[in-house]
């Protein structure tokens, strides 16, 4: 599904990331994990087409997308969001989800103002269709509150619901339990397992090692800028080098 | 193309770039210490020429006495606009902060046309105005005037930054706000101090500068663009890179008034502002700063 | 969404009426004034309010939209209704390819380029003289005439800006709770966001200022054909900042409001005729007292206001 090899990082002098390479299987539940600094964030924002890797490359079903910008990944149904939930304040909790449909409609700019006929019976369209997300993520009831206004509990859920919106093959999600309460990521955990039923491949860089433990089919872990091991949480939980890497660090 | 008459033109140039430079500095100076482009910036150096004006005919001051006076009273305006504009702004957007300080250059406009009305006024050359031969070129005293006190205040600007505690706070703030907050700098009092070194570069260039081009209520919005244009080109730095753009950008502009055409002249540093902005937005000499584009 | 159109009903009602409320001829030229201003303000919200793009050089647009068309029908004698599409095709491309450059540019910086370009579309007005006539001006450029009727009083021309102004409205207010409206404003409240999600932010700013662009150009080639005479004052910088006055006086992303803020500024120096140009100082005070206190602009400040006094009432009448 996912394809990274030998991607390497380096800020005005600064290795941060070393040549990383590891592959993601489809349908999949992968949690990319590491001490602060291993580089998790960098490599996410290199996949999703933020930052633009020193060299390496990154395949989306066998398509070589390195430097692809983030719109054109979307429209390749790979999708992310972000550790400080980035949603579009002055909007509702629906119209933040209606955006989401952007890649699945067409109307320009002149069929919107004029309001051709298939336009607004695309725009029916999208916001039914955006509906049945908020319901899936648990927060319909919301659908008219001013996003800026949410709890960031909910905010997150909005922010998946969004990403899903785009129809992504692969969703990438940093730290999505970042923020939220033990029984808001008991809630996290149940919803991630409900996304990869729908056969979408899901990868999280994550701290909370309860969650990745329980969700996780494979773990990559880095250290460092580099891959110090991958493998099922089972054997992850064994690896020497991985609770030596972890005892080092006073997180 | 007579040589003469490129020296000529260049050395005019060089004086008017002086200016520029100046108040690029001060452009660069509050943008550095507040991520803020003060519109207002070019009303300082209106403030400067048109208050010498009055402290010279009305309080009939000495020429070495009303310098002084003028520019200290700019910069008391400086400090009410720091305090009244910028520091009670409750979304310090960008968007926001260039709007309210054109709404700051405008009201202050308004009010100098208010009290010195829609009259040119001139102002005597600080020495005579007996013409200096240079090679086949000529120059008036106060072109040196400007080229001499320029010199000065980069020098002494330079010695405030490098060389003094509160000059060296403001290069923290420059480089990270938020760190130089948390080892302990004053954050919003360096901010107040870059308004008031700006508003006293701004009103010494309107002062140097009213003797050869006279002064009026709106001089300060293209003298204040031409300056943001020399603070481009010299990547909005508070040092030399920028008195080099205001140089390089008073010399482009008085050859090409002189040798195209005098009506395009302002549209040349505007042509210059542009180029600069979609090729090197970092500047002609700056290495590549992301925040900018 | 409803609200809006339904709103939109009632103020085109109150538009088109308005004349038989007003029988005087005086106040029928400010308000065809209003009209132009309203377009010239909508266009700029759309790129100010609704895609968070600032540009201080809109009245070269409009400008260019005059003289365009004041040009063609003189000195080419195009029909106006011709010169008016070609003016707005010819300035809808320049804004096209000079909007991938510029767009590329944020905020204070992004002030200042579009800035200067206004400038420099100043100056050529002045400067060639031989096409515009330079500082002097441009004259004897002809009405619009529709059906052997020549637009060439009040409130004729009243009905022929408004039903333009109108237009523009109603489209911008379908665009703006479209699909293509939620990405501009999704690109203002998070640009990374919106571009993960698939909206390509470079394209739709270019868009939205090309768009922009058009409509100021439109509202420049109605101006030249109603006053039959132009000249460069009124396309300067001190316009481009009444412009983004009046958008941020009524408030951003509100079409309504630029429809307030536009009849506010354009009928204020009506009042301040006693002080004559001094309007400038109301002008400087009023954007930094909204600015500092009515962020949101007249159309929600006022609400708001109310709401305060109404609920400081109420609790006076608790205690």
């Amino acid at each position: 599904m996912l394809e990274v090899s030998g991607i390497t990082q380096i800020f005005g002098g600064v290795t941060a990331l070393e040549a990383v390479s590891f592959k993601i299987a489809k349908g999949e539940i992968t949690g990319v994990i590491g001490p602060n600094g291993a580089g998790k964030t960098t490599l996410f924002n290199i996949i999703s087409g933020i930052y633009r890797q020193t060299s390496g490359t990154v395949l989306l079903e066998g398509k070589d997308v390195s430097g692809f910008p983030p719109e054109r990944l979307a429209r390749l149904a790979m999708v992310r969001t972000f550790q400080n939930i980035e949603l579009f304040g002055g909007m509702t909790v629906l119209e933040n989800v209606m955006v989401g449909m952007h890649t699945k409609s067409s109307s320009g700019l002149l069929a919107c103002s004029f309001k051709a006929p298939w336009s607004i019976s695309e725009e029916r369209r999208i916001r039914e269709c955006a509906m049945t997300w908020l319901e899936f993520t648990g927060i319909a009831d919301l659908a008219d509150q001013t996003a800026g206004n949410l709890p960031f509990g909910k905010g997150r859920l909005l922010e998946i619901a969004r990403a899903l919106a785009v129809g992504p093959r692969i969703i990438l999600m940093d730290e999505p339990a970042a923020g939220l309460n033990s029984q808001e990521t008991l809630a996290l955990a149940g919803l991630i397992k409900r996304i990869r039923d729908l056969d979408i491949t899901v990868v999280l860089v994550e701290h909370d090692m309860e969650l990745v433990m329980d969700i996780c089919d494979r773990i990559v872990v880095l250290n460092l800028g580099k891959k110090l091991a991958e493998g099922t949480p089972r054997e992850i939980q064994e690896s020497p080098e991985v609770i030596a890497a972890y005892l080092g660090d006073d997180d | 193309m007579e040589f003469d008459q490129i020296l000529q033109y260049s050395l005019s140039g060089l004086s008017t770039g002086a200016i520029y430079a100046l108040i690029g500095i001060g452009f660069s100076i509050i943008y550095n210490a507040t991520g803020i482009i003060n519109f207002a910036q070019g009303e300082f150096v209106m403030l400067g020429g048109l208050l010498t004006l009055s402290s010279l005919q009305l309080l009939k001051l000495p020429l070495w006495a009303a310098i002084p006076v003028s520019v200290a009273i700019s910069t008391v305006v400086g400090v009410i606009f720091e305090r009244l504009a910028i520091r009670p702004l409750r979304q310090p957007t960008p968007i926001n902060l260039v709007i309210i300080t054109i709404g700051g250059s405008i009201l202050i406009r308004g009010l100098a046309m208010l009290v010195w009305g829609k009259d040119t006024h001139a102002i005597p050359p600080f020495s005579g105005d007996t013409p200096i031969a240079i090679g086949g070129a000529t120059i008036l005293p106060q072109h040196l005037w400007i080229l001499a006190i320029t010199l000065i205040i980069i020098v002494v600007n330079k010695i405030y930054f490098y060389h003094t505690i509160s000059g060296k706070a403001m290069r923290a703030c420059s480089y990270n706000r938020r760190a130089a907050g948390l080892v302990g700098i004053d954050v919003k009092r360096m901010v107040l101090f870059s308004f008031i070194i700006s508003a006293a570069m701004g009103a010494v260039a309107g002062i140097i500068v009213a003797p050869l081009t006279m002064t009026a209520y709106d001089v300060g919005v293209m003298l204040g663009l031409k300056g943001f244009c020399a603070a481009i080109i010299g990547g909005m730095s508070s040092g030399i890179s920028t008195v080099i753009g205001g140089l390089l950008l008073g010399v482009l502009e008085s050859l090409g008034a002189g040798l195209i055409s005098s009506g395009y002249k302002d549209a040349i540093s505007f042509i210059i502002l542009l180029l600069i902005l979609f090729i090197r937005p970092q500047g002609l000499f700056g290495k590549a700063d992301s925040e900018r584009v | 969404m409803k609200k809006d159109l339904l709103l939109f009903i009632a103020f085109a009602l109150l538009v088109m009426a308005a004349p038989q409320l007003f029988k005087g001829g005086y106040l029928m030229n400010v308000l065809v004034f209003v009209g132009i201003n309203t377009m010239l303000a909508v266009a700029l919200n759309l790129l100010l309010g609704y895609a968070g793009q600032i540009s201080l050089g809109h009245a070269g647009f409009f400008g260019l939209g005059a003289y365009l068309s004041g040009i063609l029908t003189t000195t080419y004698s195009m029909d106006p209704w011709g010169a008016m599409p070609v003016a707005a095709i010819i300035v809808g491309s320049l804004a096209g390819l000079i909007g991938f450059p510029i767009l590329k540019l944020k905020g204070h910086y992004l002030a200042m380029a579009t800035l200067g370009l206004g400038i420099i579309i100043f100056i050529v007005f002045n400067e060639t003289v031989d096409l515009t006539g330079g500082p002097s001006g441009l004259s004897g450029i002809p009405n619009l005439k529709l059906a052997g009727v020549s637009f060439d009083s009040d409130v004729k021309n009243y009905y022929l800006i408004w039903t333009f102004a109108l237009a523009v409205m109603l489209f911008s207010i379908n665009l703006a709770n479209s699909r293509v409206g939620r990405a501009l404003r999704a690109v203002h409240d998070s640009e990374v966001a919106a571009q993960v999600l698939g909206v390509n932010a470079r394209l739709l700013k270019v868009q939205i200022f090309t768009l922009s662009a058009v409509i100021s150009s439109l509202a420049g080639s109605l101006y030249a054909h109603t006053m039959t005479f132009i000249s460069p004052a009124s396309f300067g910088f001190n316009f481009s900042i009444e412009l983004l006055t009046m958008v941020v006086i009524g408030g951003l992303g509100s079409i309504f409001g630029s429809f307030l803020g536009a009849a506010l500024l354009t009928l204020l120096p009506e009042f301040l005729r006693a002080v004559n140009d001094y309007d400038i100082i109301v002008y400087g005070a009023l954007l930094m007292v909204m600015v500092m206190f009515m962020p949101g602009g007249l159309v929600r400040g006022i609400p708001a206001l109310y709401r305060k006094i109404a609920g400081q009432k109420g609790e006076a009448g608790n205690a």
